[in-house]
């Protein structure tokens, strides 16, 4: 199973073409949006943004279920939006206010919302994979047939936690989905640099791991894998990994003065943007009309423009409230008593765009 | 009923099993081989393996995944051999299970229960043989228990299990031996406070865990010479109990605390300090401390004695508190 997947006969559905176009466009538009809100001070902090690896996100989440699990590491603005927490809720977050989904209390690396199992947000290096392979077993142990999916970096393979969770993973058969995101840097350590073996799905394979690599700039290429992974996943086919080959156009973050790579290799990479490459394909199919065109990005930019009115009238969380969500709050007897997820705790929900 | 504290320990473990279908035993020879310190010794025959859970060599990895598994509404009990292999599983438990329910602002809870041996005394070495349970009660979003009695090692675990938040437990290794009586009813005991092991009125000394045997030994021989000692048993080391301490030392007015860690930058550091901060005025004499000598714990049977926290030394730091002041 293991090695590139064989592209799939594709009699493209001019409908979902157009949905997985909007879904990429989303999330283009709404970090364009940060990048700006950044460079006018209103996010601070670290901010990392996707653009460029929008197929991998909108091609894996197309096939999850609500009752899936989904974590991510700091680049996750996209993976958190097309899990469906609102844009609004996203912006409010990096806004610092107590509309955004964890309160200002998360910032721009840890977005999470129990709503939609989005579990993070998680900016230590492979440190979502152990958790990963905690809530696939809670699911096999419970007998639930759910899938967790678990986005990471090329630059998580060199990590103790990669290693170990994919061998507890194999050994347990765990309704896992590993998804590689390997956009060819960690910072500015190019794989090469780092790894002895460069093949990763090949590398995930040695522990008995079913994998694929996948052209992660091309959207159908990425949903059709997905599809085929996540279905074997919840059918208890134990844990399948796929190595998405993609690339990041902009630098790792907003300090990042990417001295690392030169200019004719981003170059070659932006003739392959999987937003255009869809798009290209599409109309040359006549299954896109200038007029949809346009309104895929009037419907992206409406939504990002309203989540920043959204953000921009956000309240601070009080100081006096500083100290919350340390300890569960608990209100008589033991909280620890709810059954089920440990979603939607103490905090509550919150009114959302 | 006779019991020791590793069968007290295997007793809690085991009536949770049966309480509560959601708990499983997970970590390193747990299973087959019965737990390293034989607290799991016969489970895996009575819930098998899914439920008591071997686990590779992967402390980074099978904290991780009880962190997951709590988070997906599982309740793990995760058992890590000694506190000193908990360092490789420390940015699950530190920017993991303690962040998560803060950086979600309230979303995530994250109910598991880590158990840990700890502390020094039987000739292991240095890198098995530290006690850093003062390091992770540093953390805050972490609860951290002491079981130092045989009632406090069967009940603490269900209750640990009810709480919201992960809860580490530190068994200290020197007390699994230790065998006692236990109510045949022994049940659930609170882990918010701390308790008065001893009441008395010339001195407090405050201890937890694997040193409270110690300590108690001490207060005997001290009311041999005429002092009459309070001994205060921390059992959750946090959050602190402050109420308890700093109701027993204002009723005796002097303090010395016994910590098995390191003087600098410990447990007993921080009590010293809040102690000071909230009963300068009550104070008679300064608060003393016994603590580890600041070395890697030798093998050596005589060298390690020397390190650790002996009945002598606690017996003179608490003359030397008495003697001093009014
Ligand atoms: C454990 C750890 N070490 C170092 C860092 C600092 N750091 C942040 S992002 C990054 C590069 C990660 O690269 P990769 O996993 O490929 O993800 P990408 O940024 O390319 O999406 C590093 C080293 C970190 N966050 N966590």
């Amino acid at each position: 199973m293991t090695g590139p997947l064989e592209p799939p006969a594709r009699p493209l559905d001019p409908a979902h073409g157009r949905h997985l176009l909007l879904q990429m466009l989303r999330v283009r538009r709404l970090e364009e949006k940060c990048v700006e809100l950044y460079s006018a001070a209103k996010i601070r902090g670290f901010l990392h943004v996707y653009i460029g690896e929008e197929a991998v996100a909108a091609g894996v989440l197309e096939t999850l279920e609500p009752d899936d699990a989904v974590l991510a590491t700091y680049r996750e603005h996209g993976h958190a939006l097309l899990r469906g927490v609102p844009a609004g809720a996203i912006l409010a977050e990096m806004y610092g206010c107590v509309e955004g989904c964890c309160r200002g209390r998360g910032g721009s690396m840890h977005l999470f919302d129990a709503a939609t199992r989005f579990y993070g947000g998680n900016a230590i290096v492979a440190g979502g994979l152990p958790l990963a392979v905690g809530m696939a077993l809670a699911d096999k142990m419970s007998g639930r047939s759910r899938a967790t999916v678990c986005f990471f970096g090329e630059g998580a393979v060199a990590e103790g936690e990669f290693h170990e969770s994919l061998n507890l993973a194999a050994l347990w058969q765990l309704p896992v989905l590993f998804c590689c995101e390997n956009n060819l840097y960690a910072m500015g350590t190019a794989l090469g640099r780092s790894e002895s073996q460069t093949d990763i799905a090949l590398k995930a394979a040695g522990y008995e791991i079913a994998a694929w690599a996948v052209d992660g700039m091309d959207v159908l290429a990425v949903e059709d894998a997905a599809r085929r992974a996540v279905e074997a996943v919840r059918a208890g086919g134990g844990p399948h990994f796929l190595e998405l080959r993609t690339y990041r156009f902009r630098a790792h973050s907003m300090f990042d003065p990417e001295r690392y790579r030169d200019k004719a290799e981003v170059a070659q990479w932006l003739e392959r943007d999987p937003i255009a490459l869809l798009r290209a394909s599409m109309e040359a199919a006549g299954q896109l009309s200038a007029q949809e065109w346009s309104q895929l990005q009037a419907d992206a930019d409406a939504e990002v423009t309203a989540a920043v009115g959204f953000a921009e009238t956000g309240t601070l969380e009080p100081v006096e409230d500083l100290a919350r969500f340390v300890y569960s709050e608990r209100t008589g007897d033991r909280a620890g008593e709810r059954a089920g997820d440990n979603g939607a705790g103490a905090g509550g929900r919150r009114s959302r765009p | 009923m006779k019991s020791s504290y590793r069968e007290a320990l295997r007793a809690g473990i085991r009536d949770a099993m049966l309480r509560d279908e959601r708990v499983f035993l997970m970590g390193e020879d747990v299973g087959s081989y019965g737990g390293s310190f034989a607290v799991s010794l016969g489970l895996l025959e009575e819930f098998g393996p899914d439920r008591i859970r071997d686990t590779p060599l992967s402390e980074s990895g099978f904290v991780g995944a009880g962190i997951g598994a709590a988070l997906a509404g599982m309740r793990p009990i995760v058992e890590i051999m000694t506190v000193n292999f908990s360092l490789l599983a420390l940015d699950q438990i530190v920017n993991n299970a303690a962040s998560l329910l803060h950086m979600s602002g309230g979303q995530f809870n994250v109910p598991i229960v880590i158990r840990m041996t700890t502390g020094a005394g039987r000739q292991l070495g240095a890198q098995h043989s530290h006690s850093l349970e003062g390091w992770f009660a540093h953390i805050p979003g972490l609860r951290i228990l002491a079981p130092a009695t045989l009632a406090d090692a069967r009940g603490m675990l269900w209750t640990a299990l009810q709480d919201p938040d992960p809860v580490l437990i530190f068994e200290h290794g020197s007390l699994y031996n230790v065998a006692g009586e236990l109510d045949d009813d022994a049940g659930a005991v609170d882990i918010d406070t701390a308790a008065v092991r001893r009441p008395g009125t010339d001195i407090t000394l405050i201890t937890y865990g694997g040193t409270l045997p110690a300590v108690l030994d001490a207060a005997g021989q001290l009311e041999a010479g005429g002092i009459d000692a309070e001994v205060l048993d921390l059992r959750t080391l946090r959050p602190l109990d402050d109420a308890a301490i700093l109701a027993s030392v204002r009723k005796t007015h002097r303090a010395v605390v016994v910590d098995e860690g390191w003087r600098s930058g410990s447990i007993s550091a921080e009590i010293s300090a809040r102690i000071t901060e909230n009963a300068f005025y009550d104070l008679d004499a300064p608060v003393g401390r016994v603590c580890s000598a600041e070395v890697p714990i030798p093998y050596a049977k005589h060298l390690e004695l020397a390190a650790l926290p002996s009945v002598d030394r606690i017996t003179a730091a608490a003359r030397q508190a008495v003697s001093a002041g009014g």
